[in-house]
């Protein structure tokens, strides 16, 4: 049994659906142990933070690139500021997925002032919808809501479904006040109960079709599957609304980071009985290995995944070796999401580097299938070894420099803007791969291992950026230990 | 047009977007007291890198649901607490959000209790739905003056010949740091002492401090920043010249020059001076590839909108007008320009040109804007009435193509309209500024060289 429910209008939090953290130093064997019910694992609430992000930006990526919707953001003008992020995403993914005519997103916002948080909101929303329908013409409407309508209680989900009568399309609610999680990856939760329960129908029959859970990267399944006999479709982002309606009738549904798609897998699995895979996904070679042969199971093709598993390592294990032997004596360290972290590790492993330390920005001790096999962080020690100075940092930059200034690392991995700036600061290149499937599989491991090298050795802008640039830490802070500001548990 | 209730394609901020006024003093660091993601919808909006201590740097608590439903003063506390220790600044400004402001934490008292030992905290509602970023720019401005300045100012009485500066909203104007040091600039040049107060060019909080030591204060911008001058006047007793919009190119430069002059009574022969000088070279350049800017002329396409602040919109439309021989199309003011200031922007707009009438458009709604965009571009089979009488010249594609400035939004519509389009406005996704000034002398030609090298890229 899952623990997706969608009886509610609102998602359960991460914190209380999964138990996620987003504060711990310690090291990773110590986590796992933890996350399998060992000993106890505690949240740490930090004395000192930065500011983080909040699960709005996260429910509005995936909403925002579905192709034929609009969304109204029911807030103050702020907090819609990301919204060209999003659309510059959604442009350039079109046209890299051959979609003929690119359009703009739609993207609506209720500009809630001083007054409306006294009287009420809800006709500045309903005037909105009926705005963004008339001039977006779209199949389906997403409301987001913000802290500011949460506080001061606007029922959203009665004016939806108000709307949806009155317009004759889905008027959907997905709420994502800021304040309502710590991790905002509960925003891609809180879209995915959204898609679940509004927009997903029942399957009619079953499809040799396999979805995949993603953001915008590039197109890396479509000849795996082909070869098994399987299409894929690329969900959410690009997807039409026609398509989400049937993703229920996948066979089966691969996922590229279990951070991001947790919710929706299990969901598909438990409501529609679209199989999960769950092995962590395929980022290095024995992960890759592992990962096919759970298709092969669960797809009844287990021949040709051992012929192409051998073929795989046929193809990189021999040019793998030059890269190792180039990057002996090198180390590491990674600061990303979740899953997306232990994938990161795992690579950086597998081409050789040492791992002098990770900084992941929060911790699921279990997914919404419930099951421990999917644990990409247990993948990695168990196939890699154990792994020191392991932190959950919730993005906390001063914890990530601390860090950094105590391990002086040859370089860093990153997959979220914004942390590479304060590794150049003190003199660290990094390799920012804002594209998970670029990486992904047996060439992954290549392609990874060419953009670490290069990242290695192209050092001049490095150094002459550090030469130049200022830390706004204290001399104080650099002396104390990075876990300072972070107390027991709560 | 303006619907205040519906905003489509976002180009400006809430009044948290004050954190970004505060960032761009010189090591003086924001303190956010709100949800986790505000400071970020700020950021990527406005800003392309975290420089000393923006984006992901920025400290903040968080807030959670157990601070929205209990206070969150305590958790405040310990932040300012520790971020004194681990943040090496000299300015720290509590800035608050939705959920503080909400539930009425006591951010006064926190405030007040560093300031009392001594420490230089001071504090600003920002609630995202108390006003927009450009009135929270003059509120966090004043904050600081009277809660930080006024007890710190040097006591050494007026300084002949110094002067404030007001422009436009740092990173709201993605190329505030070049137009401040292109104002800093042509005011030393007639010899004023300038605290520009912003960006590298200023010293920091020092210059801060001498704020009330100014001989007068010069607000350049439409109504942008009039609360924070008329707060000095009530203050310090320091008189402010006003310039209603930026002055970009010769003509205005030179104009505003000779007025801050009058007003400040500088020696005439040194104003003059310095226009001299500036105009020979100004002219020079344009002299110089006369040829190309006459015989290439005729490529240009005659219109343009603009989709941005009153005080650039109005000093684009002078210079494009008369220094460029441009004409307007329909302009879109998107500041959600206060009612009581309307009739007085709409004056400046009339005084731009003797000869014609510029169409203006209040409204906050871009979607708005690009449907009343789409809607004369498809239906004009003119280019300009006056020109063309009846003649229908909607076959001549390239005749009726217009300039699209604006922001990033405007990038798919240009396209589609197969308009030019130019980045002025935030979002800039596809253009980078780091000292590029549209103001001034130096300012003018540098949008000479964009109108034509956008033009230029055309071409194969």
């Amino acid at each position: 049994m899952s623990k997706v429910n969608i009886t509610y209008p609102e998602v359960e939090v991460r914190e209380k659906r999964l138990g996620s953290i987003t504060g711990y130093q310690g090291t990773a064997s110590d986590l796992v142990c933890k996350s399998h019910g060992c000993k106890r694992l505690k949240d740490c609430k930090r004395s000192f933070s930065q500011c983080m992000g909040c699960n709005s930006s996260t429910a509005f990526c995936q909403l925002s690139m579905i192709r034929d919707i609009a969304v109204v953001n029911h807030a103050p003008a702020g907090c819609i500021g990301e919204a060209y992020d999003y659309n510059f995403t959604y442009r350039v993914g079109q046209k890299q997925r051959g979609i003929k005519e690119v359009v703009q997103g739609r993207y609506f916002n209720t500009n809630i002032k001083e007054k409306d948080t006294v009287f009420g909101a809800s006709a500045k929303l309903q005037k909105t919808v009926r705005e963004a329908y008339r001039r977006a013409n779209p199949k389906v409407i997403f409301v987001t809501s913000s802290c500011a309508s949460g506080i001061i209680g606007e029922d959203i989900e009665q004016i939806v479904q108000d709307l949806s009568k009155e317009l004759g399309i889905p008027v959907i609610y997905c709420s994502c006040e800021g304040f309502r999680s710590k991790i905002w990856t509960t925003g891609f939760d809180a879209a995915y109960h959204a898609i679940l329960r509004s927009i997903v129908k029942k399957p009619r029959k079953r499809e040799k079709r396999i979805n995949i859970i993603n953001f915008w990267g590039s197109h890396i399944f479509d000849d795996l599957f082909k070869r098994l006999g399987y299409e894929v479709q690329y969900i959410v982002p690009f997807s039409s609304v026609e398509e989400l309606e049937y993703i229920s009738e996948a066979t089966a549904t691969i996922q590229i980071c279990g951070t991001l798609s947790t919710y929706l897998a299990a969901g598909l699995e438990d409501l529609y009985g679209v199989k999960e895979i769950k092995s962590p996904p395929p980022f290095g070679i024995k992960a890759t290995d592992l990962w096919l042969r759970e298709i092969g199971k669960v797809l009844n093709c287990e021949e040709e995944v051992e012929k192409i598993i051998k073929e795989g390592h046929e193809k990189v294990v021999p040019k793998l070796e030059k890269y190792r032997s180039i990057f002996k004596g090198k180390t590491g360290y990674v600061t990303a999401g979740s899953a997306y972290g232990h994938a990161l590790t795992g690579l950086l492993e597998e081409v050789g580097l040492k791992i002098l330390g990770v900084g992941i920005f929060h911790h699921d001790p279990i997914y919404d299938n419930g099951d421990e096999n999917s644990d990409a962080l247990a993948g990695v020690v168990k196939n890699y070894g154990d792994i020191g100075n392991f932190s959950v940092c919730s993005k906390q930059i001063y914890e990530l420099i601390n860090n950094l200034n105590r391990l002086k690392p040859d370089i860093i991995i990153a997959r979220h803007m914004g942390m590479t700036t304060s590794a150049a600061k003190l003199g660290v290149p990094s390799l920012l791969l804002t594209d998970e499937q670029f990486i992904m599989g047996y060439d992954g491991v290549l392609k990874f291992a060419s953009r670490v090298y290069e990242s290695l050795d192209n050092r001049e802008f490095i150094d002459n950026f550090a030469k130049h640039s200022k830390l706004p830490y204290t001399k104080w802070w650099l002396d104390q230990v990075p876990n300072y500001f972070l107390g027991g548990e709560k | 047009m303006s619907q205040n209730s519906v905003i489509e394609q976002p180009r400006f901020s809430c009044a948290l977007g004050a954190q970004q006024t505060v960032l761009a003093i010189k090591r003086a660091v924001p303190i956010i007291h709100s949800g986790p993601g505000c400071s970020r919808h700020v950021y990527r909006l406005l800003q392309r890198g975290q420089g000393y201590v923006g984006g992901n740097s920025i400290p903040g608590t968080n807030a959670n649901e157990s601070d929205v439903v209990f206070g969150g003063e305590k958790k405040l506390d310990k932040i300012v607490e520790n971020t004194l220790k681990v943040i090496d600044g000299d300015l720290f400004v509590i800035l608050t959000g939705c959920t503080a402001d909400i539930v009425g934490d006591d951010v006064e008292s926190v405030a007040a209790k560093y300031a009392a030992l001594g420490r230089n905290v001071i504090y600003l509602e920002t609630g995202g739905f108390k006003s927009n970023n450009f009135i929270s720019h003059s509120k966090v401005i004043n904050a600081i003056i009277n809660q930080y300045v006024d007890k710190n100012r040097k006591k050494d009485g007026i300084v002949k010949g110094l002067v404030n500066v007001f422009a436009a909203v740092p990173y709201q104007d993605i190329f505030w740091n070049g137009n401040l040091i292109e104002i800093k600039r042509i005011l030393e040049g007639i010899g004023l002492k300038v605290n520009i107060l912003f960006g590298p060019k200023s010293a920091g909080i020092e210059e801060w401090k001498t704020i009330p030591n100014a001989e007068f204060n010069i607000l350049i911008n439409s109504w942008v920043g009039l609360e924070v001058v008329e707060n000095l006047k009530k203050k310090y007793n320091t008189p402010y010249f006003h310039f209603p919009y930026l002055p970009i190119g010769a003509i205005e430069t030179s104009k505003f020059l000779r007025e801050v002059g009058e007003f400040a009574h500088i020696d005439k022969e040194k104003v003059e001076d310095f226009i001299k000088k500036e105009e020979e070279s100004y002219y020079e350049y344009f002299d110089d590839a006369a040829e190309f800017i006459l015989e290439f002329r005729y490529g240009l396409p005659g219109r343009f909108y603009s989709l941005v602040d009153s005080a650039y919109s109005i000093g684009l439309n002078r210079f494009l007008i008369n220094e460029l021989g441009l004409l307007p199309a329909t302009q879109f003011v998107i500041e959600d320009t206060p009612e009581k200031y309307k009739d007085k922007v709409l004056e400046e707009y009339k005084k731009v040109s003797d000869k014609r009438e510029i169409k203006v458009e209040f409204t906050i709604d871009g979607g708005a804007a690009q449907e009343a965009i789409r809607f004369e571009q498809q239906n004009s089979k003119k280019r300009y009435e006056v020109y063309t009488f009846d003649t229908d010249t909607s076959e001549d594609k390239h005749y009726n193509r217009a300039y699209i400035l604006g922001s990033a939004w405007e990038k798919g519509l240009a396209k589609e309209l197969n308009c030019d389009f130019i980045t002025i406005a935030p979002p800039s996704t596809y253009r980078l500024a780091l000292a590029t000034a549209y103001v001034g002398y130096r300012g003018g030609l540098r949008i000479a060289e964009d109108i034509y090298n956008t033009e230029l890229e055309r071409y194969e």
